[in-house]
């Protein structure tokens, strides 16, 4: 009963396919307690393994932290003093207010104009079928399966032919290729959700499909909307590739920031860079937090079988 | 009885436009397809027409014909060797990925207290990225890391192990962005599998071994397919983890190093647009092996499905 109060997306499932049965709880609670007593060496194996996991993961984000408040920290447990100087030395020296409205910016342009561009497509996708459908959904697949790298060269290279590269609008533009088509397979079954009968109802009565679409539709698609967005912000605050492959100096966002400074050490102190990476991570902790109230990570492909 | 072709009161093109748009209607093609123009231009502007541009950059090599840049690279060891590098951590740890989460999201399948909590602190490493996940690799496991310090108070080395600059520390890399990722898909997969089947197995007298491999593994079988796909695209563009916590001009050096050297180190354009192309390829290859092994599996109406 507890995943039941967070307000989680409506699952994606076409009306009608829903499930109506009765509480299948009690059977299965039934039907689990002996295999529970079998499997009860191999339960804690699977947890000790995701205990070790954790702890080791807790460990490496804390080491950073820990390393950017450290005044001085060589061959001991714990840093000898303790400061905040750090961030203050990194955000002068990487001119991190600059980078964050870059990277602000960028993100959420590309999720402005991704949804502009994906929604309507993937409402076409879900209700109709057409010749050269595959086709056509091939073609959406294929930027989300090819490593960004593979695209990336051939596409900073034509974005350099065309002086766009190096720019805000190159940034843009290259983080859009698989943004784009990830609205699209995103939206899709929230659009198949939808019983298009409604649609029908609002064209009979008159509603032309400029109307339907921003009357009836979106206000009934801001779930999926919302998810849709939320999850292109995280991906393109994230994506390093594609911006490092295109961006130029003045429109680097916070990742490719970092990695220059990562890269380049022994010119800047490893607290600094450090202060930098926890920094990153705030902010990703944020756009975390915020995304989990609209989504539920394990109701992305299909939907669990739970009561609310 | 009179039977008349039902014509549409013909709009501002006349009655033969009219009747065209009636037909191409009748087959699919109406004014509501505009709708998917947008997205389709960007795809045909910002996809394909860069990688056809780079394809055929690719086949215009600087000096020699029109295939010297593909023989350059693979006459040249150490930009051949990239490939099997670049497999060698990928295959092993998108595998790892998806096994590891099997028995995992196996036991987490059902409803208990805290599954939220659990679910969101296993997200939380996507949201590390590539970056920050190798400078943590950097701190943790360094010789004078707690990783080394706690083996060494321990007894269990003598001398602090080396996990960075080398293989392990990119596979840990790997790993640590891959496996969250890998475990919410299978996650989803497996709770769109409905239980009575799996109940209805145990009323037969399956074990829970039974029950596992005869009913839930071979309506899972497809998700597992598509979950190593994704995760094997994730692992197979490793690009700044293994500049950072690898060796990147040895036992890290992936076929991405190899293509951004050419293109940002060397300014050679159409080589690197030839080593981005068989990336690619190789890639592409691995998938579609793995989607045909797929098209072998059951595809029912009963979750699991990709």
């Amino acid at each position: 009963m507890v995943t039941t109060d967070a307000p989680s997306v409506p699952p994606p499932r076409p009306s009608g396919a829903r499930h109506d049965g009765p509480d299948p709880d009690p059977g299965q609670d039934a039907a689990r307690r002996p295999r529970r007593i079998v499997a009860s060496p191999a339960a804690w194996l699977v947890w000790g393994v995701v205990v070790f996991f954790f702890a080791n993961l807790a460990a490496l984000v804390g080491s950073v932290v820990v390393n950017s408040f450290a005044r001085r920290w060589f061959d001991t447990w714990l840093p000898d003093g303790w400061t905040t100087g750090w961030y203050s030395d990194a955000w002068d020296a990487f001119d991190l207010f600059h980078v964050i409205g870059v990277t602000l910016q960028v993100s959420g342009l590309v999720v402005g104009i991704s949804l502009l561009v994906g929604v309507p497509a993937s409402f076409v996708l879900a209700r109709r079928s057409f010749p050269g459908k595959p086709l056509v959904f091939f073609a959406f697949l294929l930027p989300i399966m090819m490593p960004p790298i593979t695209y990336g060269i051939p596409l900073a290279t034509v974005l350099y032919k065309y002086e766009l590269a190096g720019t805000m609008t190159g940034v843009v533009l290259a983080n859009l290729v698989p943004s784009v088509p990830f609205v699209i397979l995103t939206m899709t079954p929230f659009v198949e959700q939808v019983d298009p009968r409604i649609e029908d109802a609002a064209r009979m009565c008159g509603a032309g499909m400029l109307a339907t679409f921003t009357r009836i539709l979106a206000p009934l698609l801001v779930p999926g909307i919302l998810a849709a967005g939320i999850l292109v912000l995280v991906r393109t605050v994230a994506m390093f590739e594609l911006t490092f492959l295109t961006a130029g100096p003045d429109s680097q966002t916070l990742v490719v920031a970092l990695y220059y400074s990562m890269s380049a050490a022994g010119i800047r102190a490893q607290q600094s860079v450090d202060a930098m990476a926890v920094i990153y991570t705030s902010m990703m902790l944020v756009l975390l937090v915020v995304a989990l109230r609209f989504v539920n990570p394990t109701q992305l492909v299909a939907r669990v079988k739970e009561d609310s | 009885m009179s039977i008349r072709t039902p014509v549409r009161p013909s709009g501002p093109g006349g009655p033969e436009a009219g009747g065209l748009r009636h037909r191409l209607a009748e087959r699919g093609i109406d004014r509501q397809l505009w709708l998917l123009a947008p997205a389709i231009v960007f795809v045909v502007l910002l996809f394909l027409y860069p990688f056809f541009y780079g394809l055929q950059l690719s086949f215009q090599p600087n000096d020699g014909g029109p295939l010297a840049d593909y023989d350059r690279f693979f006459s040249d060891a150490y930009q051949r060797d990239t490939i099997a590098t670049t497999l060698g951590l990928s295959l092993p740890a998108a595998l790892l990925n998806v096994l590891a989460s099997v028995p995992l999201a196996y036991r987490m399948r059902g409803r208990f207290r805290g599954k939220r909590l659990v679910t969101t602190v296993l997200v939380v490493p996507i949201t590390l990225g590539t970056v920050l996940t190798a400078e943590g690799l950097l701190n943790y496991l360094g010789p004078a890391g707690w990783f080394n310090r706690v083996l060494i108070e321990l007894h269990l080395v003598d001398e602090p192990v080396t996990l960075i600059h080398n293989y392990w520390g990119v596979f840990l890399s790997i790993v640590i962005t891959g496996f969250p990722f890998a475990f919410l898909l299978i996650l989803s997969y497996l709770s769109g599998i409905d239980p009575s089947l799996e109940r209805a197995a145990a009323t037969l007298g399956a074990g829970w071994w039974q029950r596992f491999r005869r009913i839930t593994l071979p309506l899972l079988a497809p998700g597992l397919a598509t979950t190593f796909c994704l995760t094997f695209v994730l692992a197979f563009s490793v690009f700044p983890s293994a500049i950072l916590v690898g060796n990147p001009a040895g036992s890290t050096r992936v076929i991405s190093i190899a293509a951004y050297q050419a293109a940002y180190e060397q300014y050679d354009y159409p080589y690197a647009s030839a080593i981005a192309m068989v990336m690619g390829l190789v890639e592409l290859a691995v998938i579609a092996l793995v989607l045909l092994w797929r098209t072998t599996l059951f595809k029912g109406s009963t979750g699991g499905k990709g």
